[in-house]
């Protein structure tokens, strides 16, 4: 049987809005922004005769080999915002789908529906996740990429308007170099996401009402009455910073590239290149990749995410009823 | 006869509420049981509990599964309808049919869309855009195609309008019901399905109060209509119940000899509402 596959093609269909139709509003509204700052850019010039910005008569004569590797350098960096970007409302996308995955068909009682065929809990819960980890980013980045396409389709049209011939610097540009290297991060970003994942669907198989106060306010009460006992003199935690990390990883992992900063993964991290770096192999080098790879941080959030949403599943086999 | 269903001391308490009161019943292939009972009586729990939606003590089987642990075995050939508002409002018709010919190895497609062709609902239709009746249509479709061998109806008509009740319970009896299948059903409106039960079971207070065959319910049961003046010797006789018709009094026996019935007035079947409000006389007091 192709149940696995089948389920998460059915969280597809439920979650079109927020799996291809976010990245593709986010994208596009970006490429409309980037239209109407090549419109104005354009009324400006004709109606005052003002050169805005750089000088494209000046481009023209005195442009070099060095010159192109470092727009094509600039397009690498252009092609990389143009990965992130969707990546913010994935976050809230992910965030709120994880909270409503198993908990959503019980508020409208599908879940009976649901139950009634021969579809394990395991392989649910399994389904689940899998679209949050791999389904979701992977519908972005294709979604990017294109737009990113579309980017370079306008803006070329534009420059070759004024007499530039934009495919050197496309030539100097490393699109699959770059795009590979956003895939390779769609796996970490699954693994360090894990906790998070595993944190919010557990509320939500838990919960009979409200999974939000009981994944947000709950864990922010912890912290609050820990710090609080604290001051009393009482018994707590002293690490306060270390409880907020963990908070911070159960609550907030979904963002992709998570472990990129604050040092979450606990390695330098220089995900940009360095000055005179010029053909840009420093951005999202895979070797450093390898690095978040080998953390304790990474591999402690997995085992905490595998065992809450082991914990999911024994849920979601006894719980069915909410409170409406 | 094997029994398809087999329940010893089977108990289910929320609270210090007992849903479910040590419960035993067999229900065999090739039935169609009516299990009714009032509201709050541990009808909707005793088919959770067979459908593996909820914990349990006690002892049940199942087709011979455990329904609690081995509920992803069972549903290969289980099927039920909880009500009409269970499937979900944004699904497709045509994702409920890939969805289930997918995760069902007993589904026919063929079969499905032979069922839908008979009605207004559309491939390209969502949920939501259904009304009432054409989802329980779409839901019954799904199942029917389904090749199982108990079928779980929990008051799959509610808030149905007479037409579609009518042709739910049409097309399952001529469409879908066999000797290889056996179909448990909960419905209030229990004169609407009573010429299709085979099987009586009624349940009060989380106890089973009867349990028969409608043969056998028809061989103990007699209504009487009797004269006033015979009024006393008929309340002699122990009668469940007694109502007024016409100036008449028309008693309810359970057991009692025939012929001495005929001689007190007319002689009649009772329904299995009036058996159903008899029995469950003070319920609510």
């Amino acid at each position: 049987m192709n149940t696995l596959p089948l389920l998460v093609k059915r969280e597809y269909w439920e979650h079109r809005g927020g799996f291809l139709w976010t990245p593709v509003w986010v994208t596009g509204i970006t490429l409309l922004l980037t239209v109407l700052g090549l419109v104005t850019a354009e009324i400006f010039r004709s109606r005052a005769h003002v050169q805005v910005g750089f000088s494209l008569d000046m481009l023209r004569q005195d442009i070099d080999a060095k010159d192109w590797a470092n727009a094509g350098y600039g397009l690498d960096v252009v092609q990389f915002v143009f990965g992130a970007l969707p990546c913010i409302g994935l976050f809230f996308v992910l965030f709120f789908y994880l909270l409503g995955a198993l908990y959503d068909d019980r508020r409208d009682r599908s879940v009976l529906f649901w139950k009634s065929l021969p579809v394990s809990d395991l392989a649910t819960v399994a389904s689940k996740a899998l679209s949050a980890m791999f389904v979701a980013p992977l519908i972005a980045l294709a979604v990017s990429t294109l737009a990113y396409l579309a980017f370079l389709v306008i803006v070329g049209l534009w420059l070759s308007v004024h007499g530039l011939n934009v495919l050197p610097a496309i030539a100097a540009s490393h699109p699959f170099r770059t795009v590979w290297r956003m895939f390779l991060t769609i796996p970490v970003d699954a693994l360090w996401a894990l906790p998070a994942i595993g944190w919010l669907m557990f509320w939500s198989a838990w919960a009979r009402s409200k999974p939000f106060l009981w994944a947000v306010m709950l864990p922010i009460l912890v912290v609050f009455a820990n710090w609080w006992i604290g001051v009393l003199g009482g018994p707590h935690f002293a690490g306060v910073l270390d409880v907020a990390k963990i908070l911070g990883r159960l609550l907030l992992s979904v963002m992709p590239g998570g472990w990129m900063s604050l040092d979450a993964a606990g390695v330098v991290r220089e995900w940009m290149p360095h000055a005179g770096d010029t053909n840009g192999s420093g951005l999202l080098a895979p070797e450093r990749l390898l690095d978040v790879m080998t953390s304790a941080n990474l591999w402690i959030g997995v085992a905490a995410g595998l065992a809450l949403l082991a914990a999911a599943v024994w849920l979601r086999g006894r719980r069915i009823e909410v409170n409406v | 006869m094997s029994a398809i269903v087999h329940a010893r001391k089977l108990s289910k308490s929320y609270g210090t509420t007992k849903a479910l009161d040590a419960v035993d019943f067999e229900i065999d292939a090739g039935r169609i049981v009516g299990l009714i009972g009032p509201n709050g009586a541990g009808k909707t729990t005793a088919l959770k509990a067979i459908l593996g939606l909820t914990d349990y003590e006690g002892e049940l089987q199942v087709l011979g599964f455990d329904p609690h642990t081995q509920r992803t075995q069972l549903m290969e050939q289980v099927c039920f309808i909880a009500d009409v508002a269970v499937l979900p409002r944004w699904l497709r018709v045509r994702e409920a049919i890939e969805f289930v010919a997918g995760v069902h190895p007993r589904f026919s497609r063929e079969k499905c869309l032979a069922f839908l062709s008979h009605t207004k609902v559309g491939q390209d239709m969502r949920v939501r855009e259904l009304s009432k009746g054409m989802i329980v249509q779409l839901h019954l479709a799904l199942v029917m195609a389904i090749d199982a061998r108990l079928l779980v109806l929990d008051e799959p008509t509610l808030g149905l309008d007479i037409l579609y009740r009518k042709a739910f319970y049409e097309s399952l009896l001529s469409d879908y019901f066999d000797e290889q299948k056996t179909i448990i059903v909960t419905t209030h409106q229990v004169e609407e399905i009573e010429h299709i039960l085979t099987d009586l079971m009624f349940i009060r207070d989380g106890k089973v109060v009867l349990a028969a065959t409608m043969d056998e319910v028809g061989d103990r049961y007699a209504e009487v209509m009797v004269n006033p003046d015979k009024a006393d010797a008929a309340r002699s006789l122990k009668p469940l119940n007694e109502r007024q018709v016409f100036g008449k009094s028309i008693f309810l026996f359970d057991g009692v000899d025939r012929a001495r019935l005929a001689q007190l007035g007319e002689l009649h079947k009772p329904s299995v509402a009036d058996l159903f409000v008899a029995t469950m006389k003070g319920t609510y007091a």
